[in-house]
């Protein structure tokens, strides 16, 4: 009896709270999906949520202002070349650092600690100048290069790989195998779950990427998809509609990734929050 | 014998030493390509953010620079808007952490059961953090719209007028607060999920043969049980929150009246739209300080488990 009673309370306050988390988002997806004068008018009605009329409008009519689908392979290739050659540099850092025996290893280690507190806020301005001095303002370069080593992928890489048995790496050596290529044939396999962890975390994070962009890129062509869509939603005329299918448009291949790799991600959270 | 011992003493320690030696190379070469872009585009910019809070230039005549000693630290303190920025930051913080982080807890506590549909509910809890910040701020300036957004027609709903969210001074940070904690809970209820699926269910058993009461075991059991992962969740969630800088550029440019300015977002507004390189650096760094004392102020409250 008192266990009914307790799974109902629970199944009311998880449906109340489940739509307000849900409902901003429906909107965007039936509002994109919806006639202009339809959204205002459905308002003040539950109406609102529901597509009653589907049309594909806004999305051709965004598509035509602006180039969508350019933005979108930009923010693929250059989040992606940050987040694959991220794992090359990170995983082979956190490695030696975790099983190599090195003067000055845990000097490394503890700068690398440290750093992780830097807000990259702070960093802003002199990264601005140092990129600036290279000549990369406005090259993929200013985008990918300053993020591909990240002080919180090699720990992560590190704390993993610090429960590799030494055995294991031990009797590779003997059979001659060099160290990369111990690492590469052995330890790699071994440590799917770990990289598709980082390379979630890294690839979500700077999908975001917004305040670095709108300072190293200066036109069109290398503008991200954050950019474009926050300067098409500054761009009149205003419609509604169509801002809501460039909004939704965006994030639909980060949800698509994040279903694919849930499990990692989720890890990557928790196991922050374990170790921490 | 003795010196063939001998001889076999020294290759035995010469290969040990080679073999020393050569852990050694490896490990500098497996670090060097991360340390050196490490040293590139985070070290040294840190460095050169402290060195430029003590000088006046133009960000895009570097060349002009010249050592100002601590103007740009006294100036900063007289600044009223650097003041405001300040104020902001931490009002937004104050009141972000402990909202934010007590609906994750009390989320994570709704969907840490033997639901059906728990998965379900996770994930809708879930889906504003996987969402891009720009994305929610451009779609919640269309909710808050206060002549006709989606918010104000609920409100008609329970007989409340229009307001004006983030056009009024007075509302424009809570409208902020109020969607940043609808975007970030999520995160933070994964964290407390897994520090509550840690707890033994010996405890929960035993206690409830004594007779306590399900208050009595979240009181007694499982906040006591999460002390540890509260405290971290605490930290990451102020050290995002004194960052504040997506949702105000987009949503009120810090305005009305200043009244969303932040420091992050006043770091690009002096370094980059009125160019003083030197006074933005000064206002980096003590946004760095404040980071840090952040960060080692909450590692005190860590418990040994």
């Amino acid at each position: 009896m008192r266990n009914t009673r307790t799974k109902v309370l629970l199944y009311v306050l998880n449906i109340i709270m489940s739509l307000l988390f849900i409902i901003p988002l429906l909107w965007m997806v039936v509002s994109s999906l919806k006639p202009e004068n339809q959204i205002f008018s459905d308002l003040s009605s539950l109406k609102s949520l529901l597509p009653l009329h589907i049309t594909l409008d806004n999305y051709r009519m965004a598509f035509e202002r602006i180039p969508m689908m350019k933005f979108l392979f930009n923010s693929l290739f250059y989040v992606s070349v940050i987040c694959i050659s991220g794992l090359g540099v990170n995983s082979i850092c956190g490695y030696a650092l975790a099983k190599l025996r090195f003067r000055g290893s845990e000097f490394i280690l503890v700068c690398i600690i440290a750093l992780m507190i830097v807000p990259f806020e702070s960093i802003l301005m002199p990264l601005y100048l140092v990129i600036n001095t290279l000549h990369w303002v406005n090259t993929w370069f200013a985008l990918i290069v300053p993020f591909i080593a990240n002080c919180f992928s090699i720990f992560m890489f590190r704390q993993f790989f610090m429960d590799i048995p030494n055995e294991i790496l031990e009797s590779a050596s003997i059979d001659g195998s060099g160290p990369l290529k111990t690492f590469a044939s052995i330890v790699v396999p071994l440590s799917g779950p770990v990289f598709a962890t980082v390379f979630i975390l890294d690839f979500i994070s700077h999908w975001g990427d917004f305040m670095w962009p709108i300072l190293v890129t200066t036109g069109e062509s290398l503008r991200n998809i954050q950019l474009g869509i926050q300067t098409f939603f500054t761009l009149p005329p205003i419609y509604y509609g169509q801002i809501m299918a460039t909004l939704t448009f965006t994030t639909v291949p980060i949800i698509v990734l994040f279903l694919l790799l849930q499990k990692y991600y989720v890890q990557g959270i928790t196991s922050a929050g374990i170790k921490g | 014998m003795q010196t063939a011992l001998h001889a076999h003493e020294r290759e035995h320690i010469s290969t040990f030493s080679r073999q020393k030696r050569r852990e050694t190379l490896v490990g500098y070469s497996f670090v060097t390509p991360a340390v050196l872009l490490l040293i590139f585009f985070l070290v040294l910019p840190f460095l050169l953010a402290v060195v430029f809070g003590f000088t006046k230039f133009n960000l895009l005549r570097p060349d002009k620079i010249h050592f100002t000693g601590l103007d740009n630290y006294k100036l900063l303190f007289t600044d009223g808007l650097f003041y405001k920025s300040l104020w902001n930051t931490l009002y937004f913080t104050v009141t972000v952490v402990p909202v934010q982080s007590g609906v994750a807890l009390m989320l994570a506590l709704l969907v840490n059961n033997s639901l059906k549909l728990r998965n379900v509910f996770r994930i809708a809890y879930f889906s504003p953090v996987v969402t891009s910040m720009t994305v929610i701020a451009i779609l919640w300036i269309s909710l808050y719209n206060p002549n006709e957004g989606l918010i104000n027609s609920a409100l008609h709903f329970f007989g409340i007028s229009n307001q004006p969210f983030l056009r009024s001074s007075s509302q424009a940070m809570n409208s902020i607060i109020f969607m940043s904690v609808w975007q970030a809970a999520g995160y933070q209820m994964m964290i407390f999920l897994a520090g509550l699926q840690g707890i033994s269910k010996d405890l929960y058993e035993a206690s409830s043969i004594d007779g306590a009461s399900k208050l009595q075991q979240l009181r007694y059991i499982t906040i006591p049980s999460l002390y540890n992962v509260t405290v971290f969740v605490l930290t990451i969630t102020t050290i995002q929150a004194v960052k504040l800088f997506v949702q105000p550029y987009i949503m009120t440019n810090g305005g009305p009246e200043n009244s969303t300015r932040t420091l992050a977002l006043l770091i690009y507004q002096q370094g980059f739209q009125f160019r003083n390189a030197g006074y933005a650096s000064a206002i980096s760094v003590i946004f760095f300080l404040i980071v840090v004392l952040i960060s080692f102020s909450m590692k005190k409250f860590l418990r040994d488990k």
